[in-house]
């Protein structure tokens, strides 16, 4: 499971050899831990936004050393693009090239964080071009990076701005070691809706959340990411994998549910159980799934149709019992993947369902916004996993080294940590959306 | 403070539900587990379905019928082993196939006294996992060995050494005071009741059948947790028919030729398994929002004189079951189902003829009446012993945690629970739904 190239590469007299050699060096990414420094040095913050001031003090804040100005030759932890402002092609050029001037400074992970507005096809066709401009430039700047380093956007709706709670949020998941394997995205905040936490390495404290297909993978992944949040877990997973699930449960001091999400009445029961032991259900994550590839010539109604009946038949079905039933506020993100966006040969039947994801989530937005919460997806590119590693060698190496601008695969960690991200409070203002964890690869860009 | 009555007030024990594995026959899944293996799996799957990570029951209590010397302490270990808070008292209760239904109903009667706010009970088995002693020769050899203090001694008592001393002693199902099996004891009661091989088949494939039907329909979705890869009972034969059962040749009671009934589809195989059942108080479960299936209403024990003939081996449920409905002022009709453990299709079908007939409630029950027939649509209802197999010490908890929840989902009633045991022992136990 482990990428032994990556540790090979960083680590001894290998390291040194990598080295001489000129061989990729992929890096070890700064991922989240509790307690750890936000960002791996100063946050340097561009762009002469009416809203300068107000993102400067929400950084210091946070106990940030943010400057205005490039100074000196230290390291930098990150840069902040504050672009939401610009109206012509012309006005890039000065902040892009400011940052450009510090890309040496930036340190091993650390981060370019844009924050523009949403590039409309009703707006004049230069204000567009600029702002579309600007998603393209900072991509490409996403691919110059190394180092363990990512560059990603907050894209502000027309009624938001950014001092918007899930804007803030959105920058701060960004900064954050959370957003490791994310690279090369956008997050599109759409409404001032969203309340940013008391504590933020308890994000989801007091919060009751359902995880399925939680027994293995990204879906334990998830469950303990949830709960080391601050959130009660109830892990979900069919019958037969009941005492992978079982331990799953025995670590993150939650319950276990042993039930098929294809049921008719699967939803209600998974809200009979968090209601009655739990005593609300705050956040859904949808992460069953299962695989049956097969070349479309060769595709049985066995393969196809569990594929669908698993992986979006089930999720609908549920979907309509949890807005039947009224739940305030509640939060649902479910697992779409790259293979939807770029389609993926021998997998017709799950790209189907992981697209099909997609639609529903931008679909459903509105009728979980109704009762206060909402729905996104997180579509993961190549994760180290039981499943992935089954896939032959050459395949796996090029997935996870030549595609990704972070020459590796993602651990199912990153993933769990966008989840936990689109579950919190805090992301109230962005609905409908599917953010891709997937270190910025080539599939599906 | 004043002016109480000198009788403590009683408070109800409620089951709050159970967890078991799926039962395997011996010598195939669970061949290479142990007794410890089992319960701790048994006790963690409890442990997750009802989030009790690190919370301190009251006590664990619960044993094994085959158990390893080394095993003294076995439910005490098996708590160390589990995610429950390592100061959870727990005891080893041992009383043949009945242990779990002992384990429990004391556990219940300690929630009931306030002596416990919690409990869990249950049991496990192996008999692929099997003690082998040392024979008595090589023993006694060996202890002699220990007590000698010079070279001579030791020498003299290693003279003693007979190659015969090799033979390893494994353990078996006969009764220790008439040599014969279990099953050859109920070949004598099945055929003093007339019971018919139809019957004990008939019997039999209900079970299969019912079993089957109770899985197809998710019963067991919150009462069983899969263990080595099996997650349903290896022994159900969901696609049994009348006629293969009826093919199969008597396996016990072949002394009495043409007459023998009983065959390896109409009783129970050997099997490795465990169960766990959890109680509480009213208050424990609400302070816990953990669901109530059905109170322990009550519990007894019975013995017969199987050694000098004077009643079959496995009768004494039908004696418990009387004394227990007349402490209860109940009827045997009452209830809304009837767990009656099926060691022997002819066991169960013995006990409920024995209850019907008027000159065994009248001699040996000494009642007035016979205790009569009972509605056998209500009789094992989701499938008993010779579907899911005996685990000889699991099979209490597993009968508790299903009519429990058979109750439970008929939201009213009461349900009679009978295990018979070696050594002409058995018990029976009331519950009533929540």
């Amino acid at each position: 499971m482990a990428d032994k190239y990556l540790e090979l590469v960083n680590s001894g007299f290998t390291k040194n050899l990598a080295k001489t050699l000129g061989l990729p060096r992929p890096s070890i990414l700064r991922r989240y831990e509790p307690g750890a420094p936000l960002v791996p040095g100063p946050v340097l913050l561009l762009g002469g936004s009416p809203q300068a001031q107000n993102i400067s003090d929400t950084l210091l804040g946070w106990g940030l050393d943010v400057r205005r100005h490039a100074v000196g030759e230290g390291k930098i932890g990150a840069i902040i693009l504050l672009l939401d402002e610009v109206s012509t092609p012309g006005e890039l050029s000065e902040p892009m090239l400011a940052a450009g001037h510090a890309l040496r400074q930036l340190a091993p992970g650390g981060r370019v964080v844009s924050i523009s507005r949403k590039a409309l096809a009703t707006d004049a066709p230069a204000l567009t071009a600029t702002r579309s401009g600007l998603q393209g430039s900072l991509r490409s700047l996403g691919r110059e990076l190394r180092g363990g380093a990512t560059a990603n956007g907050v894209v502000l709706g027309e009624r938001v701005d950014a001092t918007a709670p899930s804007a803030i949020a959105a920058v701060r998941f960004l900064l954050s070691g959370r957003s490791a394997y994310v690279d090369g995205q956008f997050l599109e905040v759409d409404t001032t809706d969203g309340e940013l936490p008391a504590n933020f390495e308890k994000p989801l404290a007091g919060k009751v959340a359902v995880v399925t297909g939680a027994a293995r993978g990204i879906g334990a992944a998830i469950a303990a990411t949830l709960f080391r949040d601050g959130a009660t877990v109830v892990v979900v997973d069919v019958p037969a994998a009941g005492d992978a699930l079982a331990k799953v449960a025995n670590q993150v001091a939650g319950t276990a549910l042993q039930l098929d999400i294809t049921r008719v009445d699967a939803g209600a029961v998974i809200i009979d159980h968090a209601l009655a032991r739990h005593g609300k259900l705050d956040i859904v994550v949808h992460n069953a799934g299962i695989t049956r590839d097969k070349l479309l010539a060769n595709m049985d109604a066995a393969r196809w149709d569990s594929v669908i009946a698993v992986n979006i038949e089930s999720q609908l079905r549920m979907n309509e019992t949890f807005l039947g039933a009224e739940l305030p506020g509640l939060r649902l993100v479910s697992l779409a993947s790259t293979s939807g966006i770029a389609g993926n040969r021998g997998q017709t039947n799950y790209a189907a369902s992981k697209a099909g994801v997609m639609g529903m989530v931008t679909a459903s937005a509105q009728a979980f916004a109704a009762s206060g919460g909402g729905i996104n997806a997180v579509a993961p590119g190549f994760i180290e996993t039981e499943m992935t590693a089954k896939i032959p060698v050459a395949t796996r190496t090029v997935a996870r080294m030549l595609m990704p601008s972070l020459m590796q695969g993602g651990l199912p960690l990153d993933v769990a940590e966008a989840i936990a991200f689109l579950a919190s409070d805090a992301a109230g203002g962005i609905n409908g959306q599917t953010l891709r964890v997937c270190g910025q690869s080539l599939v599906g860009a | 403070m004043s002016a109480q009555s000198d009788t403590p007030a009683i408070r109800q024990a409620v089951i709050i539900g159970g967890n078991r594995i799926p039962f395997a026959r011996s010598n195939g899944a669970y061949a290479k587990a142990s007794n410890q293996d089992m319960f701790t799996a048994a006790l963690d799957g409890l442990v997750a379905r009802f989030g009790l990570q690190g919370q301190r029951i009251g006590a664990v209590a619960g044993g094994a019928v085959l158990k390893h010397s080394k095993d003294f302490n076995l439910m005490r270990e098996c708590v160390l082993g589990s995610s429950l808070a390592s100061d959870t008292p727990a005891y080893d209760v041992q009383m043949a196939c009945a242990t779990g239904m002992e384990a429990i109903g004391s556990l219940a009667n300690k929630i009931k006294l306030g002596q416990l706010d919690s409990g869990i009970g249950g049991g496990v088995d192996t008999t692929s996992d099997a003690p082998i002693a040392v024979s008595e020769g090589l023993r006694s050899m060996l202890l002699e060995l220990s007590r000698a203090r010079s070279t001579s001694a030791k020498l003299k008592a290693m003279s003693k050494f007979r190659p015969s001393f090799l033979a390893p002693n494994a353990p078996g199902t006969g009764e220790p005071r008439t040599g014969l099996s279990m099953g050859d004891h109920q070949a004598l009661t099945t055929k003093a009741w007339n019971i018919t091989r139809e019957a004990q088949d008939e019997l039999a494939l209900a079970s299969h059948k019912n079993l089957a039907a109770a899985y197809e329909r998710h019963f067991f979705d919150d009462l069983i947790t899969p263990f080595a890869g099996v997650s349903k009972d290896t022994n159900l034969r969901g696609d049994s028919t009348i006629e293969k059962l009826g093919s199969l040749k008597p396996v016990f009671g072949k002394s009495l030729g043409d007459a023998a009934t009983m065959t390896a589809g109409n009783s129970t195989p050997l099997t490795d398994g465990a169960s766990a059942v959890l109680l509480g108080s009213e208050a424990f479960a609400r302070e816990n929002d953990l669901p109530m299936l059905a109170n322990f209403v009550d519990f007894e024990a019975a013995a017969v004189d199987f050694v000098h003939g004077a009643e079959g081996l496995l009768m004494a449920p039908a004696y418990a079951v009387a004394r227990m409905l007349k402490r209860n002022n109940l009827t045997l009709q009452d209830f809304d189902f009837y767990e009656i453990h099926e060691a022997f299709a002819g066991t169960v079908l013995s006990t409920l003829a024995a209850w019907e007939d008027e000159e065994f409630c009248k001699n040996k029950l000494g009642l007035d009446a016979p205790l009569g027939a009972i509605d056998r649509s209500k009789l094992n209802v989701t499938g008993s012993s010779l579907a899911a197999g005996h685990p000889f010490a699991a099979t209490g908890g597993r009968l508790v945690a299903t009519l429990a929840k058979m109750l439970h989902e008929k939201g009213s009633g009461r349900g009679l629970i009978s295990v018979c045991a070696a050594g002409g022992q058995g018990v029976v136990a009331i519950l009533e739904a929540r």
